[in-house]
Parts: structure tokens; sequence; C-alpha cells
């Protein structure tokens, strides 16, 4: 099933020392996305609060057409996960308070939850700021898995939206593939050979993925894909740090099954550390 | 290189074998029987051992150069075996023991097949080193009194490290003529290689001192008609009826702590001690070869177990004897099994002659081994990586040496991570990150380089997650290793990579590490600014210019070229000569160059452990105007005329019989050879002092003498290699 833009966005916010640059960058997204923007507020509602947050929404450069402010009480996820549900949204925005390790970790367990609970996309803004920041480089995974059409559709709708110079599709390849054990020369060479033939294959599949979306949608867009041998679901993020990417596209979990809370899987290693901004595609064709 | 049949191969290079395996055997029967000797085991338990090894780990082993047989590290973990398992009684306690030998060798063959030959990583290479050097003191310390005459002393290894004084008052009072033949031996072991005679040099040191100490035997029974003045207690006894009455290994005790500590101790004692010889030995394999690390453990075991039902000690790779076949040409596993071979021959046809090797002889060897292990060189070169490095050393060998080898190096595990703790200062870098995933590794799809990017933190405690990617990557590639998203290095990492550089660098390879500098300045990473470079440490002790280098620098004046006094601890572009394929290059210094040539004093090493001899020599490096064929070319001696007869080629014209008397020429391109030394060269060679000279295809290598040359000789080298150079231009 084809990618559908995102239309409406929704941004959960709390009054934190970032929440202008927060705010900004929400308003900033929905904008470039031409996307109704809805601000969600989970917590008291009072006079002070909401004249504080309408005189930042006022000096706000950068604005979408529609924007449209709730204030909800209640415990700060099922709201967030229902109000995506009650306004049908298709991308919801999580900021991270400051850069520190523990609020990193807070902001992975945060969205790990949501992304199970909510049925829409989620984006990880780890380092808003008040003047824009460019995505230059944006790093898909390229799994073999049916959602990740979806996901490398994505990527490069958000890449068009967000004038980025380049998208790499990583292809993680699990060392189990390869099958042989590396123990002298002769098993690494024919290890070497196998990971060569086993990264051709990997190609091919990737650059058909690419190659399906039409010309349109990724006018301009320099592309290239690199294939790793490694741990499904850590190289990529480990990758991600490496070149520097601005933004990591993902597939959503696969499957949640009991089990996997304790065996972390794809999207654990990435949450846990969170290498840089995180998407989260959230495939409507496959719940 | 064509393909030729690899039946072909193998018996075109068995002489070698052979050759390279009786020298090898030389030097095992001594230690063999030495070995079992120091573990109070019967002598034979040793030869027993290296038989089994020889001949089992041929058969099913992975490695191709090296040779098994009774290693140094377990006589300590042995003794303590016997003597304890037998509650004093000896021989009780070596059937307990020959139990005990077989289960670690089922250990090592469950090692093998959980593919945990990357154990060897989880200890931090400095404790390891403080284990050695305490083994080695534990074996000075007994030997010491056994190579005086004085066979029982009592006590700990502190207690006899204490009474080596008394010993040495008393032993001239009770056995002078085997006393002295014991330290006589000793000084000869010790100034061995300061012997530069090469006919003298085939035979390894070890093997002299017995040869010598029973010729002094047949000496009194021949010349003398007299009685030996030892007495038959210092004297080998080996059982008449050698096969018939095999030791029947003890399993009785099969649930006793003790045993099972035994066991565990015997077994990890040979995994260390296998693995860091099968590393070593890697780097001096002339064909460059990977050896397969947990096939050979699991042949090891094998062997082990073998050799435990017919009374040996058990069986690990060892590193001199191996360094030894290296460097005697020995190319395949064929040369462990003729050593094996060997030493059966030895041991049936010399019986009564191995039965006039005296007790202090051996004692003599094995009191060199442990001073190897533990010599105070290697403190000193612990040291200069860093002062907290000689600590966990220290440490580590102190507490092995009041408590067992166990204890000793959980100790040292221990105090290596409490010293990266107080280094960092912080507990949760280690702890958050131990069991998480670090390592990235790719082939980065425009340049075809394998990039390897470390995080969080890398040390002895998740180095084998680098180690796994880096195996993966042919040692002919381009790597990088990046280190600037991790936080902290430790020294153990520092040197595998150092291991890794080197063996990229023998298989023309790059491996360059990245992102170290800026751990110096941001988090003052230690290790890294202690350690990034390990050569430079070591030879930072750059004083005033010597003689021989002022002299060297006005030469360089003279001829109006350049002169480096510097160390270079990584000498580009000679790894690809022949002369270097079994020996490990440390450094050059002293370069004196122009536009061709390239004079530099080298200082490298032959062999390993106590066959090691660090050898220094000038060398003259220049690029061929023509391309050239392969070739060594060098003095036809004694030595080489053996090696003839070993089966190495000797290229002789029938035109030119002064030449072909004189010289000895070999390399695989015969004709294109032939073609090259045309009479005009052939009679420039005749004409000229003969200097050892090697081409690889584009360069040629010159060699001086067998130490230093003078700065006459290095002008002779000059003028030598510019007339040759003349003469290769002609030719083009």
């Amino acid at each position: 099933m084809a990618f559908k833009p995102f239309k409406t966005l929704l941004f959960g916010f709390a009054f934190s020392p970032s929440l202008k640059a927060n705010v900004y960058e929400a308003t900033r997204l929905a904008n470039y996305f031409e996307a109704a923007l809805i601000l969600l507020h989970v917590g008291e509602k009072t006079k002070e609060k909401e004249n504080q947050f309408q005189q930042l929404l006022k000096e706000c450069p950068i604005k979408p057409n529609e924007i449209q402010t709730y204030w909800e009480e209640g415990n700060p996820i099922t709201t967030l996960a229902n109000a995506c549900v009650k306004y049908n949204i298709d991308l919801l925005l999580l900021g991270a308070l400051k850069r520190e390790n523990v609020v990193k970790y807070y902001l992975g367990s945060i969205a790990r939850k949501l992304t199970r609970q909510a049925p829409c996309s989620v984006l990880l803004m780890l380092n808003p700021s008040v003047e824009r920041s460019p995505c230059k480089h944006i790093v898909v995974n390229g799994f073999d898995s049916p959602q990740t059409h979806e996901t490398v559709e994505a990527a490069f709708y958000v890449g068009t939206s967000l004038n980025t110079e380049k998208i790499t599709l990583v292809e993680e390849i699990s060392e189990s593939r390869v099958a042989i054990a590396v123990n002298d020369d002769r098993s690494l060479r024919k290890a070497t050979l196998r990971k060569e033939k086993i990264d051709r294959e990997e190609k091919l599949r990737v650059t058909d993925i690419v190659e399906k979306i039409p010309a349109t949608k990724r006018d301009g867009l320099k592309w290239e894909t690199q294939s790793i041998f490694g741990r499904r679901g850590y190289s990529i993020g480990h990758y991600a740090r490496v070149v520097r990417a601005d933004l990591l596209v993902m597939n959503a979990q696969e499957e949640r099954r009991f089990y996997h809370r304790f065996f972390p899987r794809d999207l654990e290693h990435i949450l846990a550390e969170l290498p840089t901004d995180v998407l989260i595609i959230h495939s409507k064709s496959h719940g | 290189m064509a393909k030729k049949s690899p039946v072909l191969a193998f018996a075109k290079e068995l002489p070698q074998n052979i050759f390279a395996g009786f020298v090898v055997s030389l030097i095992a029967l001594p230690l063999g029987l030495g070995l079992a000797i120091a573990s109070d085991a019967p002598p034979l338990s040793g030869i027993i051992a290296a038989v089994a090894g020889g001949i089992v780990v041929a058969l099913f082993g992975g490695s191709h150069v090296t040779i098994a047989g009774p290693g140094n590290g377990l006589v300590i973990v042995l003794l303590a075996a016997i003597t304890t398992l037998g509650e004093g009684n000896l021989y009780e306690g070596y059937l307990f023991t020959l139990a005990a030998i077989i289960l670690s060798g089922g250990l090592l063959i469950i090692f093998g097949v959980l593919r945990l030959g990357a154990m060897s990583e989880f200890f931090p290479a400095s404790a390891l080193q403080g284990m050695l050097a305490a083994i080695g003191i534990g074996i000075l310390a007994k030997q010491f009194h056994v190579m005086l005459g004085l066979t029982s002393i009592p006590g700990g290894t502190i207690e006899q490290l204490m009474r080596i004084p008394d010993s040495f008052l008393l032993f001239l009072g009770l056995h002078p003529f085997a006393g002295v033949l014991g330290a006589g031996s000793l000084l000869f072991l010790f100034l061995y290689s300061r012997i530069r005679n090469p006919y003298f040099h085939l035979i390894p040191a070890p093997m002299w001192v017995v040869v010598g100490s029973i010729g002094i035997g047949y000496y009194y029974a021949l010349v003398l008609n007299k009685e030996v003045p030892i007495d038959p207690e210092l004297l080998i006894k080996i059982p008449d009826q050698l096969f018939s009455n095999l030791p029947r290994p003890n399993f009785d005790k099969l649930f006793d702590l003790n045993f099972i500590g035994v066991v565990f101790s015997i077994t990890l004692i040979a995994v260390i001690e296998s693995l860091l010889s099968i590393k070593a030995v890697d780097k001096l394999d002339p064909r460059k070869r990977r050896s397969n690390v947990n096939k050979d453990l699991r042949a090891l075991g094998l062997a082990s177990i073998v050799s435990g039902f017919l009374g040996g000690l058990n069986v690990v790779t060892v590193i001199a004897r191996s360094s030894v076949n290296a460097n005697n040409g020995g190319t395949n596993r064929s040369a462990n099994f003729f050593h094996a071979a060997f030493l059966v021959l030895f041991v049936v046809l010399l019986g009564d002659q191995i039965q006039r090797i005296p007790l202090t002889a051996l004692a003599a060897i094995l009191v060199f081994t442990g001073y190897k292990l533990a010599s105070p060189e290697n403190l000193i070169r612990i040291y200069k990586i860093g002062p907290e490095q000689a600590l966990i050393f220290l440490i580590t060998l102190v507490t092995t040496l009041f408590t067992s080898l166990i204890v000793g190096i959980a100790v040292g595990i221990l105090f290596t991570f409490i010293v990266h703790l107080f280094l960092r200062k912080s507990f949760f870098l280690f702890s958050l990150n131990i069991f998480k995933p670090n390592v990235l590794m790719y082939r980065e799809d425009q340049s075809g380089n394998y990039y390897v990017s470390v995080k969080n933190f890398c040390s002895f405690l998740n180095f084998y997650r680098l180690k796994i990617k880096l195996d993966q990557i042919p040692e002919s590639e381009h790597a990088i290793v990046d280190f600037s998203l991790c936080d902290f290095v430790d020294h153990t990492v520092m040197e595998g990579l150092h291991d890794y550089q080197r063996s990229f660098a023998r298989k023309n390879g790059i491996f360059e590490t990245i992102g170290l500098d800026i751990h110096a300045s941001e988090t003052q990473h230690p290790f890294a600014v202690r350690k990034s470079l390990p050569i430079n440490v070591l030879m930072g002790l750059q004083n005033a210019l010597s003689n021989r280098q002022k002299n060297i620098e006005q030469l360089a004046q003279q001829l109006a070229w350049n002169y480096d006094p510097k160390i270079e601890s990584d000498p580009k572009g000679i790894n690809r000569f022949l002369f270097f394929e079994s020996k490990v290059v440390n450094y050059s210094v002293n370069s004196l160059y122009d536009d061709t040539f390239t004079l530099f004093d080298l200082s490298f090493s032959e062999g390993a452990f106590i066959t090691k001899e660090d050898l220094k020599g000038t060398f003259l490096l220049f690029k061929s105007p023509i391309p050239l064929p392969n070739f060594v070319l060098d003095k036809e001696d004694f030595k080489t005329a053996l090696y003839h007869w070993a089966g190495f080629d000797d290229i002789n014209f029938t035109k030119h019989p002064d030449f072909s008397k004189r010289f000895h020429l070999s390399g695989n391109n015969k004709k294109a050879i032939r073609t090259l030394f045309n009479s005009e060269l052939i009679y420039f060679f005749e004409s000229h002092p003969i200097f050892h000279i090697e081409s690889n295809g584009t360069h040629i290598l010159i060699k001086g003498k067998e130490r230093l040359s003078s700065l006459q000789e290095i002008k002779i080298m000059l003028a030598f290699s510019k007339d040759l150079l003349e003469l290769l231009e002609k030719q083009q």
C-alpha cells in the first residue's frame, strides 16, 4: 500500500525550558508538510499558562494554515494515544526536554510505549531549535520486511518536503545469513565471497523498492545504499551516528509479542540510545 | 604463481619439514624431560606429551607451523596437583593428575567446539603478564636448587627463593661437580645469543647443554676410565620396559573439590598458553596464514586425552619450539609430526645416553625458562606503558605467588577493572554499556574500505566484540578503526590493535586507527596518551647522538644525503622481503637516504621466548630500475649447503663454477633469474665483497654483517650498491 502524506500532526507539549524550541519546530514541520497541526497539553489548564502559550504561538514566524490547541487531563501516554485516534492523526511529534542521558532515556521509554499504542507514525525530536537547522541527510532502513516499502516512500516524502540533500538506505543483514564462521584464511575467503553475493542481492532488492516510487516523488533527491552485516536494529543506529545523519526513518515494530519486551528487537536499541531524530513509520496496511 | 597440486607441493616441501622437525626435536627433548621432572612427574611423561601432541595435532590441528608439547606454564599447576592430590605419595598423585589431564583435554575439546578461541581476550594483558611472571618465578625458585644439585628443598615459592643463598653456600660441599655443571649450563644459556657464529647456532642452546653434559660423562667413562663424579640420584632414570607397563590414570577423586580445581586450572593455563602461542607463531609463519584456533584447541584437547592415557603430561601449543620450527623452514604441520617421530627415535635408540643427562643441566634450562618468563625487562616494558599497568602486573604476580593461579588471575582481572573505574571515574559508562553491542563494521560502497566504529568503551571486557568484526576483514584490505565515539580504550585493546596492524602490514593491507587523538585532549584518555604508539614510548629515551651516529651524520653531509636518527616503529616496505618472513621487525633507526637509496639500522628478532634472539643489522634498500624476479643471493657455506640438502633450491651455472661454488642463489622463477644473472652481473658479484642480497620484484635489499655495520663498512655497502644500480641500469 502506498504511503499517504501526513495530513494532520499532533504535538503534545509541556511547559519546559525548551517549549519555545519545540513549538517552533512543530509549526515549521507542519508548514513544510502542508498539514494541519493540533497542539495538545496534558495537564491542568490555567489562565497564565494559556496566555503564555498563545503569546508564544503569535510570535511564531512560520506557521501552518490550521492550528488547534487542546487542553486535556489524564495519563500523558493514554491521553496522547487516544487523541491520535480521536483526531485521526498521521504523525505524532514528541520533543526532548534537554539533551541529557537520563532525559533521553525517558523520551525513549515514552516513545516506546506510544509507538506500541498510537495508531500513527511518531517523530522524536532530539534537538529542537528556534532557528531551523537543515535536515541534510536522512538514513532509512531497508529491512527485508513488507513495511519497508512504505517507510522508504515516507523517507522520500519527508526528504522532498524538507529539501534534504541525501538519503541513504541501510540494509542490515544478519550475520546468520552468511552462515560461515571465519576461522582461517579459507573460511574467511568463503565468507567474504558469500557476503559480496548477499550484498549484491540486497542492493537489487532495495534499489527495486526505490524505483517503484514514482519519479515525481523522489525528484532530484540523491540516494544511495549501504549494506551492513551486523546485529539487526543495532547497526543502523550506530551508522546514523557515524555519518551524522539528521533523521533516521524506521519501520514500526513488526511484532508485538510478549517476549520481545525482554529481548530487544529492531527499535529497542535505537530508542534506548536515540542516535539522532527518529521517525517511526506506522504502516497503515500492516498494523 | 600457478596452482600446484597440493599433494605435489606437500611432497616437495617434505624434506625441509623433516629438517625443521629434526631441529625442533633437538630442543623438545631436553625441554620435555626437564618440564616433566620439574613437575615431579616421570621424565618420559614430557616426551610422551610431545609425541602425542606432535602426532595428534599434526593430524587434526588447524594451525600450520606450531609445535605442540608439554608447556612451561603448566609446570606449576601440575607440580601442585601431583603433590597435593597424592597426599605425599608422588606416584599416586601422578596417577590422579593423569585423570585430571584427560578431563581437561575433554574440556579443551568442548572449548574448541563452542568456539571459545576468542576467550584469551578476556584476560587483561598486564594481568596475564603478571601471572606468567609468577609461573616463571615458581619454576625458577624450585629449579635453582636442583641446578645446584639440591633436589629436596621444601617449602613454597617464596621460601624457596629465600633459600637460594643458602644453597649457594651448601652446594660445593654436597655435589660440587653436578652443581658447577648446572651453574655453568645456565651461564652458557645466557651467553648463547652473544655468540654470533652461524654454525654454532644450528643446534639450539638447550641441546648444546644436553650434548655437552653427556659428552662430559663420556669423557670420564672413556678417556679417564672413571665413574662420573655425579650422584646417580642426579641422573635421569628411564624405566627399562618403555611401553609394557603403562600407568593407569586414577579417576577415584572425580568429585573431590581439589581435583575439580586442578582440572580447571590445567584447562585455563592450557588454553591461555596455547592461544597466546598460536597468536605469536602466526606472525612468524613464512606463508602468512591464519590459524584456525578453535580447530587447534580441539586437536590439543584430543592430544591431551591420548597423552594422559599413555601417562604423559597435557599438550599445549608451545612458543619457543614453534619459533624454532618457523625459523628452520617448517611450512606445514608435518614438521610437528616429524618432531614427534624424531623424539621416539631418540628415546628408543639413545635411551642409554639420555640416562647420562644430569638433572642439574636440565634444571639450568628450566631456570633459564623461568627467568625469561619473569624477566625484569617485562616489568620495565609494562611500566613504560603506564605505572598503573605495572601495578596491575605486580598485584597479579604477588597474589599468584601467595595463593594460586586461578585466584591470582581473578584478582588481576578485578583489579584491572577497578583501575579502569578509577581512571575513567564513571561507573555508568561500564555498567550501562557492558552488554550492549558497541561495534559497527561495514564496507564502504564507494571506496571498498572496511570502516569500523567503536562506541561507549572498549576494554578487555568487550574486546572480543571488536575482534570478531576485525577478524572478518581480509588482511590485504584497507581497514579504518574509528574510536571517536568511544570514551575509553584500554591497554589490552591497544596492544591487540597493534597486533592487527602488524598482521595487516605483513599482507600488504592497511590498518588505521583514528579518533584516538581527540581523547588525549578532550577526555584526557590515559591509555591513548601513553599507548597510542607503543614503540615510541619504549624508545622514548633519545639521548644525544652517539659517535657512530655523528659519523653517519658527517657522511650524510659529505654525500649531500639526508640523515634521520629518529626511531621508526613501523618501517615501510621491508615486510615484503623473504628475509623477514619468519622474523619480527621491531624498529628502524639512523636512516641515511637520498632519492634512490635508503640505508638504515634495523632491530629485528628471531625466534620467541627462550629461543628469542634480538638482532641488529644495517640494511640498504633501493628501487631497481628494471623489473626483477624475486631472488635471494647469499654466500654458499655449510649452512646453505645444509639447506640445500633439506630441499631448498640453489641455482647453479655450469658456465660459472666459481660463482656457483661461492654463492647460494634461490628463487621461484628460475628462468628469469638465469636471464638476469648474465656474465657481467656474475663477474660483478664474484669481484666484490659478498652481501646477503634480496629482490622482491621492485626493490633490492642488501644486508650488511650479522651486527651493525661500522662507518667503513657502510661506505663499502654504498659503493657496492651504487655499482650494482649502474649495472642494472645498463640492462635496461
